[in-house]
C-alpha cells in the first residue's frame, strides 16, 4: 500500500518535471543563444552549452542604442497602465455602486475591448498624422490607455462588487466622505484585484505590436517592434534577437514575480461576479 | 442625547413602496426596537435614519433638526451592522479608531477613547489582533466598540446578533442592554427576533409591509395587541388561533368549535360580545393560558373553562412542556409545567383561562374583545 503510494508520487513528479522542462526549453534556448558566438549559433549538431559565456550580443545592443526600445516600452506601458488604473478604478466604482449608466454600461464598455486592433489602426494612424502624434509617447500612451480602460473597468467592477457594501456604509456613517471611503476602504479591500489587473494591463501594453508598428518610426520604437528590425531580407540577426528578447523579458519577470501572490488571488477573486 | 421624530416617511424602490407613511416619536434616551418579519421595512427605516437611503416623502428630525438632506457623516450617529463590517486590513485598535480618525480627533484623545471603549467591552487584550483572528462574539464586540467610541447622539443597530450562535446571542443581548443603561443614549435596534425585541426594548415598533402595525411598551403589545398579526408575532410559542363561532347556550355565551366542543365565557365579557352572537370569530389563546384542570373549584375561581383533549404531541423543554392537541381541525399548543408528561393518545382535562383569551374579527383581523 505504502510502496504503491510512493511509486505513484514518483511518477507524478517525473511527469511534472518533464512537462516543466518542455515549457522551459524555449526560454533556455533563447537565453543560451544570447550568450553564443555566431558560429556556435549556427553549429550543427546544436551546441547545448557554449564554451565561454560572452556578452558581446548585449554589448552591441547598448552600443547601438537599441536598448532605448526597452526604455520606450517601460515608459509607455508604465504610464498607460497607471493612467488606465487610476481612471478605470474610479469609473468601475461609479458603475458598481451608483449604477452609473444603468445596468449595462459595464457590458457596453467591455464590448469596446473586443474591437480587433487591425480594424481601427489605419483610421487612428490618419488621425494621429493630422494631430502630429505619430512616433510620440503621448500617441501610444493615450491609445494603450483607451484600449486598456475597458478591461480595467470590467475587472475592477467585479472586484468592487465583491466588497461587502456594509464596510463602505459603516465608513460613511463613521464620518468619511465618498472620496475618503474610496481611498480608505475600497482601495485597500480591492488591493489584490488592483495588482492583478495592473499586471495584465502592463503585459498587454508591453507586448502590443500592431499599433506600435504602425504608429512609431524611430523616436519611440517599442521593444516588440525593435525585435522585428533584426529580421532582414538576406539575413536574420539571431544573436540580437535573443539578447533583446532576454532584456524584454526581465521587466515582466520582475513584475510577475513581485505580484505573484496578488495575481493568483486576484484572478480567482474577480471570477465570482460578472 | 437625541430625540428622534419621523413624520409621514415614505420610501419607494422603483414602484415598490417599502415604507408607507411612517410616523414615529422616539424620546431621548429610549431603547426602541423595530421588529417584524423579513421584508417589513424595518431595516429600510433604520437606513433612512442613518442617511444610507434617500427618502421620497416625509421628514426625519433629530433633536428638532430636519436631517433629510444631511449626509450620513453629518448626522452624528453611530451604527452597528449585522456582518460586523470590520476592516480586515486594520487591527482591532485601528478599527475602533477609524471613526475618530475620519473626524480628525487628536491622537491623545483617540488613544484614550479607544482604551475606554475596549475596557467597557472587555477587549483590551485583543487590540493588536486582526479581525480574522477573532471569534464571532469578539468581532461583534469590536463592532460595538467602533460605535460607542464616538460620542454619537444616536445609536443604530441593524440585526447585530443574528450572525451569532444562540448561547452567545443571549450574552451579547444582555451586554447591549447594560450598555444602554450605562450610556443612557437613544438607541434604535432592528431585529426579526421577538425575544430580543421583548427583552431589550423600552418601546417596540412592530412593522409589517411598510407600515407600523403597533408600537408601545413590550408588555403593552404582548398583552394588548390590536390585531391578530401583533398577537401572533409576539410570544413563543406563538399564540394559538382557532376559527370558531359565538353562540348563546342556556343564557351563557359560548364558543362552539366545529367538533362540537364548547368553551363558556364568564358573564363579565358578555356585553362586549353581544354583537357577535351567531357569527364566526377567531379565538386567540396563548399556550401559557391553557393549564391543567385541577377540579371544579379552580375553574370557578379563575373564570376558566375545562376542555377535555387528546394529547397528540409532547415536547419537553426542561423548564416547561409543550403539549399539542386538536381543537376542531386546528392544532393547539398548551404550555404545562414540566412534570406534567403524559403519553400521546392520553385524554386530559385542560383549563382555558377565558379572561385572557382574545377574539379577532375574521375579516379585518382586528381585536374584538
Amino acid at each position: 500500500m505504502r510502496a504503491d503510494k510512493g511509486t505513484g508520487l514518483a511518477i507524478r513528479y517525473v511527469v511534472a518535471i518533464a512537462i516543466t522542462l518542455i515549457f522551459l526549453f524555449p526560454i533556455y534556448w533563447l537565453a543560451i543563444i544570447s550568450f553564443k558566438t555566431p558560429n556556435e549559433i549556427f553549429a550543427f549538431p546544436p551546441i547545448w552549452w557554449p564554451e565561454a559565456i560572452q556578452f558581446a550580443n548585449y554589448r552591441v545592443l547598448f552600443k547601438d542604442g537599441d536598448v532605448d526600445a526597452i526604455w520606450n516600452s517601460l515608459v509607455i506601458a508604465g504610464v498607460s497602465t497607471t493612467v488606465a488604473m487610476f481612471f478605470g478604478t474610479m469609473c468601475a466604482y461609479s458603475i458598481a455602486r451608483f449604477r452609473t449608466g444603468g445596468n449595462f454600461l459595464g457590458e457596453w464598455i467591455i464590448s469596446n475591448r473586443m474591437i480587433p486592433p487591425i480594424a481601427i489602426v489605419f483610421p487612428i494612424f490618419l488621425l494621429y498624422v493630422s494631430l502630429g502624434w505619430v512616433d510620440t509617447y503621448i500617441g501610444l500612451i493615450l491609445l494603450y490607455t483607451a484600449f486598456n480602460l475597458p478591461y480595467v473597468i470590467w475587472m475592477m467592477r467585479g472586484y468592487i462588487l465583491d466588497i461587502p457594501i456594509e464596510l463602505e456604509e459603516s465608513a460613511l456613517v463613521d464620518g468619511c466622505s465618498r472620496w475618503r471611503v474610496f481611498v480608505k476602504v475600497v482601495l485597500p479591500m480591492a488591493r489584490g484585484g488592483i495588482f492583478a489587473t495592473a499586471v495584465f494591463t502592463f503585459i498587454f501594453a508591453w507586448n502590443e505590436f500592431i499599433f506600435a508598428l504602425v504608429l512609431t518610426r524611430s523616436n519611440v520604437t517599442t521593444f516588440p517592434v525593435q525585435v522585428t528590425h533584426y529580421f532582414g531580407v538576406d539575413s536574420t540577426f539571431w544573436a540580437k534577437i535573443s539578447a533583446m528578447s532576454m532584456l524584454g523579458m526581465v521587466p515582466i519577470f520582475i513584475v510577475v514575480a513581485a505580484m505573484q501572490k496578488f495575481i493568483v488571488r486576484g484572478i480567482s477573486l474577480g471570477a465570482v461576479k460578472g | 442625547m437625541a430625540q428622534l421624530s419621523i413624520k409621514g416617511l415614505r420610501k419607494l424602490y422603483g414602484r415598490v413602496e417599502a415604507l408607507k407613511g411612517i410616523n414615529l416619536e422616539i424620546p431621548d434616551g429610549e431603547f426602541c426596537v423595530f421588529v417584524g418579519p423579513s421584508g417589513c421595512g424595518k431595516s429600510t427605516l433604520l437606513r433612512t435614519i442613518a442617511g444610507l437611503e434617500d427618502i421620497n416623502d416625509g421628514t426625519i428630525e433629530i433633536d428638532g433638526e430636519v436631517v433629510n438632506d444631511l449626509r450620513p457623516r453629518d448626522r452624528n450617529i453611530a451604527m452597528v451592522f449585522q456582518n460586523y463590517a470590520l476592516y480586515p486590513y486594520l487591527n482591532v485598535y485601528e478599527n475602533i479608531a477609524f471613526g475618530l480618525r475620519s473626524r480628525k480627533a487628536p491622537a491623545a484623545e483617540i488613544s484614550k477613547r479607544v482604551s475606554e471603549a475596549a475596557e467597557m467591552l472587555g477587549i483590551e487584550a485583543l487590540l493588536d489582533r486582526m479581525p480574522r483572528q477573532l471569534s464571532g462574539g469578539q468581532r461583534q464586540r469590536v463592532a460595538i466598540g467602533r460605535a460607542v467610541v464616538r460620542d454619537a447622539r444616536l445609536f443604530l443597530f441593524d440585526e447585530p446578533l443574528s450572525n451569532l450562535d444562540a448561547q452567545l446571542r443571549d450574552g451579547m443581548r444582555a451586554e447591549i442592554k447594560r450598555l444602554h443603561q450605562d450610556m443612557g443614549k437613544t438607541m434604535v435596534y432592528v431585529t426579526h427576533d421577538q425575544i430580543e425585541a421583548m427583552t431589550l426594548a423600552d418601546r417596540i415598533v412592530l412593522m409589517r409591509d411598510g407600515i407600523i402595525e403597533q408600537q408601545g411598551a413590550p408588555l403593552d403589545l404582548f398583552e394588548r395587541p390590536t390585531n391578530r398579526f401583533v398577537a401572533g408575532f409576539l410570544g413563543s410559542p406563538q399564540m394559538n388561533f382557532v376559527t370558531t363561532r359565538i353562540v348563546k347556550d342556556d343564557g351563557a355565551l359560548v364558543l362552539q368549535f366545529d367538533d362540537g366542543r364548547k368553551l363558556t365565557f364568564d358573564e363579565s365579557r358578555h356585553a362586549a360580545l353581544n354583537d357577535w352572537i351567531g357569527r364566526d370569530v377567531i379565538l386567540g389563546v396563548r399556550p401559557e393560558h391553557i393549564t391543567r384542570a385541577m377540579g371544579e373549584a379552580t375553574q370557578a375561581a379563575n373564570g376558566g373553562a375545562v376542555l377535555p383533549v387528546v394529547i397528540e404531541l409532547v415536547e419537553p423543554t426542561g423548564t416547561r412542556t409543550y403539549v399539542q392537541f386538536r381543537l376542531g381541525q386546528t392544532a393547539v399548543t398548551a404550555e404545562l409545567p414540566s412534570h406534567v408528561v403524559d403519553r400521546p393518545g392520553t385524554t386530559i382535562d385542560l383549563l382555558v383561562d377565558m379572561n385572557r383569551v382574545m377574539l379577532f374579527d375574521p375579516e379585518t383581523e382586528n381585536v374584538i374583545a
